[in-house]
């Protein structure tokens, strides 16, 4: 069973959340690595852009398929892993660390509540 | 439904391989290492692959042969014995039902291993169109099947058969024994490099497979499917089912050289036919610059914007498509209209909305170089 970091909140589409001051760090969860296999290209969208919960905001493509990237939260783009251009890798070697996507400025603060928590994530996990 | 199991199942499990459905087998999609080394490994050492769902059948009779001629597009009845030859087994319409290799064992007796997933249909087509003329047996459950490639897979394999295997040329076969375990070693493989496909009786698949993991040279690794298909796209080796199919001929895919028109065989007047016609479409093989970042895959519509106004046209769709491992970008398949198929043609391919350039080319995309 695979445990998952506890100092994170999850959605239901595999992405995880870390606080970082004023902004939320988000990356994709070492479950969805490990479904993916390995990646190959992370499109991701430029700072400044204002993404909404629950659209499309970048896309992942690994040896074998293509999935989207999904907002967790709504808001502004606050910062953009940029090293994932050319190492994409990274997302593999270190999905919660160097593989993180964005910074997310939320403007709806009660999407954030909305969040899962490692327990509720880990049993989501569980019934997949 | 249950998933139909190899004989190396558990081999692959403890491997700490990731399994997944394929055509009704559990089969390792990828070990620890992932596909991408994988892949580099069979391109720069040796890789193991676990190739037993594919099926295995003998056809044999004093009047095979004649059986043979008529189901094989190309010439596999003549083929001098200890030979193993690429065929396609065609429709009368010469849309293919499969496309496979038959090695010829002598003048009464042939083998032949198919796609896992047209095992079912192979054999039926066999027998419907064999009638009495040969016996069918279905080998499939009792055989496993593999493939050892890359540069140092002739080494290897030779090394635990004493020495015995390395002279034997490209598409020709023997039986040996491969760290004692009897096999029908055949000079072939699916992943564009040398190296050998062994095929031996399903209770001794675990003892080769061991044999040849402990032996194994640096840099050697057991392979997944993700990398089978990243590796044969990259040679251009057609993949039933995706690149071939009942609705494409043999020549439209561009395997003209495994199809001779000089004999009778079920599929032969259409295919001369379309010869003379003139081909309409094509499978062509595209690349798409690293820049472009975007891989094309399966399905996705290569577009013309220029030809209407506002919409576009589909002039042909991907069949094949992924990362370009050893040569960058992305590489894939298209059948496209035979105008938009010679090397150079700028494609246009709608890979999720987003209009990417692809540029047609020949030949494989990886080459090896010949040692």
């Amino acid at each position: 069973m695979t445990s998952f970091p506890t100092d994170l909140r999850y959605t239901p589409d595999h992405e995880w959340l870390r606080a970082t001051g004023s902004t939320w760090r988000v990356g994709i969860t070492q479950f969805a690595v490990d479904q993916l296999g390995d990646i190959t290209l992370v499109d991701l969208p430029k700072e400044g852009d204002l993404i909404t919960k629950g659209q499309r905001f970048g896309t992942i493509e690994s040896v074998k398929s293509v999935s989207d990237l999904y907002a967790p939260v709504s808001g502004k783009v606050a910062a953009v892993n940029a090293s994932l251009k050319d190492s994409p890798e990274q997302v593999n070697t270190a999905p919660y660390g160097a593989g993180w996507m964005i910074e997310i400025e939320p403007t709806e603060d009660s999407e954030l509540a909305e969040l899962l928590t490692p327990e509720a994530y880990g049993q989501h996990v569980a019934a997949q | 439904m249950e998933r139909k199991r190899t004989p190396l199942w558990q081999v692959h499990k403890q491997l700490g391989a990731r399994l997944i459905d394929f055509g009704g087998w559990d089969m390792p999609v990828t070990y620890p290492a992932g596909t991408i080394k994988e892949h580099k490994a069979v391109r720069e050492s040796v890789g193991l692959f676990d190739v037993s769902h594919m099926g295995e059948a003998v056809l044999r009779g004093p009047r095979v042969r004649e059986a043979v001629d008529q189901l094989t597009s190309n010439a596999v009845a003549a083929a001098p014995s200890g030979k193993a030859v690429y065929t396609l087994l065609c429709m009368p319409s010469g849309g293919v039902v499969d496309d496979c290799i038959f090695y010829k064992r002598s003048d009464s007796e042939f083998f032949v291993i198919v796609n896992a997933s047209n095992t079912a249909k192979d054999l039926d087509w066999l027998r419907s169109h064999t009638h009495s003329l040969c016996e069918i047996d279905d080998l499939s459950e009792e055989t496993a099947l593999i493939a050892v490639q890359g540069p140092k897979a002739v080494a290897l394999v030779d090394g635990l058969a004493g020495g015995t295997l390395a002279s034997l040329p490209s598409f020709a076969f023997a039986d040996a024994e491969v760290a004692g375990v009897p096999c029908m070693a055949a000079r072939t493989g699916y992943t564009g490099e040398d190296g050998f496909e062994l095929a031996c009786a399903s209770r001794d698949a675990v003892r080769l497979w061991t044999a040849l993991m402990e032996n194994l040279p640096p840099g050697g690794l057991p392979i997944g499917l993700g990398a089978r298909d990243t590796l044969r796209l990259e040679s251009r080796l057609p993949l039933y089912g995706n690149d071939l199919d009942e609705d494409h001929t043999p020549l439209e895919a561009g395997l003209g050289w495994a199809v001779k028109l000089d004999r009778d065989f079920i599929g032969a007047a259409a295919l001369r036919a379309q010869k003379e016609r003139g081909l309409t479409r094509q499978l062509a093989g595209f690349t798409i610059a690293d820049d472009a970042r975007a891989i094309a895959r399966h399905g996705y519509a290569i577009v013309d914007r220029a030809l209407g106004t506002g919409e576009a046209a589909v002039i042909g769709t991907v069949t094949s498509g992924g990362p370009g491992i050893c040569v960058g970008g992305a590489i894939g398949l298209a059948y496209v209209p035979s105008g938009s198929a010679l090397p150079g043609t700028k494609l246009t391919i709608d890979c999720r909305g987003k209009d990417v350039p692809a540029t047609v080319v020949s030949g494989k995309f990886y080459k090896r170089t010949k040692s």
